[in-house]
């Protein structure tokens, strides 16, 4: 063990049923020093959180913590948070039925009593600091995912810890508070806290880290200084393949210039959440809408598609005039969407993989019209593979798979009813590398070879740029442009959101 | 910045049963069902449904935990049966004969919390199938111990009996009877203990760390454990909290029929349930609040009892009527949470998108 190292692990395995989730894995944090986490979806980075801070327990291996004589056991999150481990995990894990200032400070305080005055002034305090915009006494459930985010964020922030673990916090979080989390990161650091960051946005990781540890399959490959790992190799570590491969992967296909056919067209189509607007798509195409969060690009897609109360507007799908007033409306007339957010509208933890892909398709198809088994396993293992979703089996409760592979089995399951126009709203959030480009590249594969029209979202205005052919720029709910062609270029679009002329 | 924080859900719920439990009072006495114009009704209702009001509590801590607790009815009768059996037999004809009764009674109800709570939280068993088990269990060892009922009466226990008789009288909430004498508001002891229940429950369930808890593992489970909550040893604690409230109940009970009976508090834990439903607990847990289950008992008591007074004086008509508020209750809350939410959806996207500017 080094005499800067706040935290040893050495050899650390975890089997799960059908999964080697965790083979011989070292790691090794120091004292002030913000360490990446890398790796594919289902390499193992959440695993090695969870085994470190109790979740799960070990299966070998050895754990060594500053401060604590001999090696340490560590059998629930208590247990860490007492050894002074704060944890923000990939998935939220506060209680939405609490108040703000509670889940803040519930279990990790002394004494026997709550004393709720204390609680919310602090609370407030640091709300205030940090400038996150919720009150103490708000219940949690009324904050939206991003609030609820920085919570979490805040609540560890402020316990007086020595290792600070971050799990892809920043995928529900905006440029400028990603910003501010990176400064509080830095601050900690300087006061000589160890930080291990976990995410799947390389520039993040470019921007704050000072070393990087890279897993594949449940395999360390290896510990490096972030000045000896440029990007690309970081990522050919992260699959395992040569710097050749990669360039290969980076031509994702052409975009086609959109045909004449107009299939899914709205004229001032309004629902409670969004306000009228025009808007019509052609056969082929891939457009996108972007704009800030909150900009109302995510509620115009669901006014699109139905799932909030739609209060006005003329649709017509193919030409004929089309009611479309609920999601099931929406299918029938061909249309597919794929929600921003996953947890509340997507996933099934306890059904298997299989029947979380083959869903949609069913509802589609009526449930008196039944696929055969035979079908069914045909469907789910072409898009295991397309989307290479890491699975024991087909048969796997999708609760226990990694969180970036949960996505790609809700995407598998709007791709594989093939609609004759498909919502993307961030299909590529909490997704590794690899994953986006393959997805992008389906996304264009789509749209040319089997003339999919296809409306991309994502936080990611370059993922935007190069596979959408038409981009609609909101704010503040309206649309403030239109930009084709060769107004496709990033500073184009960053004018156009923040304002200036188009 | 001062304002308003809105009512949470529990809040909302409580404030829901209370408001009804009020228009209904007020119906009753305006309408006028006999007996209502006197405040003794109130305390009558108190009276009668003191142990009732006290299982609901227990009731009400294990669902907000996310749990169950079924055998509730079977520990009162198991308790009865075994105090009425104690007092008739025991050579302690004194005070410490009753202070006796209630720990035999306070540790048959912790008996079966301990047990009940170990099985759920540590070996994970589901608490419906375990607290089935306890119930039959309770109600067999009540028949076991015996058959024919077992009434304590001045003979056989003297003190107990002029004990239970006590009744603490408020002379301002009386009445002038027909010959003009003022006959002042009786309140049990039994009911004295029911209130003082509901409030150190209200006050463990809001200012203790365990009642704090207990909410957390109700409203999810694998956040509590990951927010460092001992989430077995909670769940544990409020099972024998609620097998130890049980136990008192028992008691209560005791006091206000002094007989043993293999029929005692049949199915009362259903109307603890219901009244822990009516009262604002939501069975998937993490909500609710005992005030309102409080409330929610009185609710169930009143609506009997204006049955009962209406020469409607069937058990299916309370029957029906339990049921239809129990439906109507369930109906309102789901209808103004789920108002709620999207309003709240609503309010918060915008909000966000003004800040986000
Ligand atoms: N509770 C569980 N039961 C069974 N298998 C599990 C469980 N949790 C994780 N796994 C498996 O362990 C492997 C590693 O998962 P893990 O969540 O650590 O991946 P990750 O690196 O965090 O990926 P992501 O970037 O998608 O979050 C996956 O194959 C996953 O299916
Ligand atoms: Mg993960």
């Amino acid at each position: 063990m080094q005499n800067d190292a706040v935290l040893t692990m050495r050899g650390i395995d975890k089997q799960f049923p059908g999964t080697k989730a965790l083979n011989k894995v070292d790691f090794t944090l120091r004292k002030g020093e913000i360490h990446a986490l890398m790796g594919e979806n289902g390499a193992g980075k959440s695993t090695l959180i969870k085994v470190l801070t109790g979740v799960h327990e070990k299966d070998g291996g050895s754990i060594w913590v500053e401060g604590v004589e001999g090696e340490a056991h560590i059998h629930s999150p208590q247990e860490a948070q007492n050894l002074g481990i704060a944890t923000v995990y990939q998935e939220i894990t506060l209680c939405p039925n609490l108040t703000v200032a509670e889940n803040m400070f519930i279990g990790r305080t002394e004494g026997q009593m709550v004393h709720w005055k204390d609680f919310e002034k602090r609370t407030t305090e640091i709300l205030n600091n940090l400038g996150i915009p919720a009150r103490a006494k708000q219940e949690l459930s009324s904050c939206s995912l991003a609030v609820q985010q920085m919570v979490a964020i805040a609540r560890a922030v402020d316990m007086n810890c020595k290792v600070l673990i971050l799990d892809e916090p920043t995928s529900s979080l905006d440029d400028k508070e990603v910003e501010m989390l990176f400064s509080l990161m830095r601050d900690l650091k300087s006061r000589g806290v160890g930080i291990i960051f976990v995410t799947h946005f390389l520039e993040q990781v470019y921007e704050v880290s000072d070393r990087i540890t890279v897993l594949r399959n449940g395999e360390l490959v290896g510990e490096y200084a972030i000045e000896d790992l440029p990007q690309v190799e970081l990522v050919a570590k992260m699959m395992g393949k040569d710097l050749n491969d990669l360039a290969d992967l980076e031509q994702i296909g052409e975009k086609r210039s959109a045909a004449t056919e107009v299939v899914y067209e709205a004229e001032q189509i309004s629902s409670s959440e969004s306000k009228p607007f025009d808007f019509k798509i052609h056969k082929g195409e891939v457009n996108g809408f972007t704009g800030l969060l909150g900009s109302g690009r995510s509620e115009s897609v669901r006014a699109i598609f139905g799932a909030d109360r739609v209060t006005g507007g003329k649709v017509k799908m193919k030409g004929k005039d089309t009611k479309i007033s609920k999601p099931h409306d929406a299918m029938k007339a061909g249309i597919g969407y794929l929600p921003e957010d996953r947890k509340r509208d997507g996933i099934i933890a306890d059904l298997s993989v299989r029947e979380n892909i083959i869903l949609a398709l069913q509802v589609m198809k009526g449930f008196f019209h039944p696929m055969t088994k035979a079908q069914m396993e045909a469907f789910a293992d072409e898009y295991i593979k397309t989307l290479n979703i890491k699975t024991a089996s087909q048969d796997t409760p999708v609760g226990s798979l990694s969180g970036g592979n949960q996505q790609k089995v809700i995407l598998a399951r709007w791709l594989l009813t093939h609609p004759d126009y498909l919502i993307l709203d961030e299909p590529t959030r909490g997704i590794d590398v690899g994953t986006k480009l393959e997805i992008q590249k389906l996304v264009l594969k789509l749209a040319t070879e089997e003339n999919m029209s296809i409306t991309f979202i994502s936080s990611e205005i370059e993922e935007m740029l190069r596979t959408c052919s038409r981009l609609i720029v909101m704010r503040d709910r309206n649309i403030v442009g239109e930009l084709t062609g060769d107004q496709l270029t990033q500073a184009q679009v960053m004018k156009t959101i923040a304002g200036g002329e188009q | 910045m001062k304002r308003r924080e809105p009512l949470t859900n529990t809040q909302l719920l409580t404030t829901i049963a209370i408001c009804i439990f009020v228009a209904m009072y007020a119906i009753a006495v305006i309408a006028p069902v006999q007996g209502f114009e006197k405040f003794q009704m109130f305390f009558d209702l108190l009276n009668d449904n003191a142990y009732l009001i006290i299982i609901s509590c227990a009731l009400s801590i294990v669902m907000i935990g996310g749990g169950i607790n079924i055998s509730v009815g079977g520990v009162i009768s198991l308790t009865v049966m075994a105090c009425s059996l104690f007092l008739n037999g025991t050579s302690l004809q004194n005070g410490f004969g009753i202070v006796a009764a209630l720990f035999l009674a306070l540790g048959i109800g912790l008996a079966f919390g301990v047990g009940q709570g170990f099985l759920i939280s540590y070996l994970e068993i589901q608490p419906f199938i375990v607290t089935l088990a306890g119930m039959f269990l309770s109600r067999g060892l009540t028949t076991m111990l015996s058959v024919e009922p077992v009434k304590v009466s001045a003979q056989t226990h003297a003190v107990f009996y002029a004990f239970r008789g006590n009744k603490i009288e408020i002379p301002f909430l009386g009445y002038i009877a027909q010959n003009g004498n003022m006959i002042p508001a009786k309140l049990e002891i039994g009911a004295v203990v029911a209130l003082a229940v509901v409030i150190l429950s209200f006050l463990l369930l809001r200012y203790v760390k365990l009642g704090r808890n207990i909410y957390a593992i109700g409203g999810n489970q694998q956040s509590a454990l990951m927010l460092g909550i001992n989430v077995k040893r909670t769940r544990f604690l409020s099972y024998v909290i609620s097998g130890l409230l049980s136990g008192l109940a028992g008691f209560v009970f005791l006091m206000h029929k002094p007989t043993g009976n293999a029929s005692v508090a049949m199915r009362s834990e259903m109307d603890a349930i219901a009244a822990s439903i009516i009262g604002g607990t939501l069975l998937t847990g993490g909500v609710g609040n005992v005030v309102g289950s409080f409330f929610g008992a009185m609710i169930l008591a009143t609506i009997q009892k204006i049955i009962g007074m209406s020469k409607l004086n069937d058990s299916w008509w309370q029957d029906m009527a339990s049921g239809a508020l129990l439906g109507f209750f369930i109906l309102l809350q789901s209808v103004v949470l789920s108002e709620r939410d999207k309003r709240r959806a609503k309010r918060n996207d915008s909000k966000l998108a003004v800040q986000r500017e």
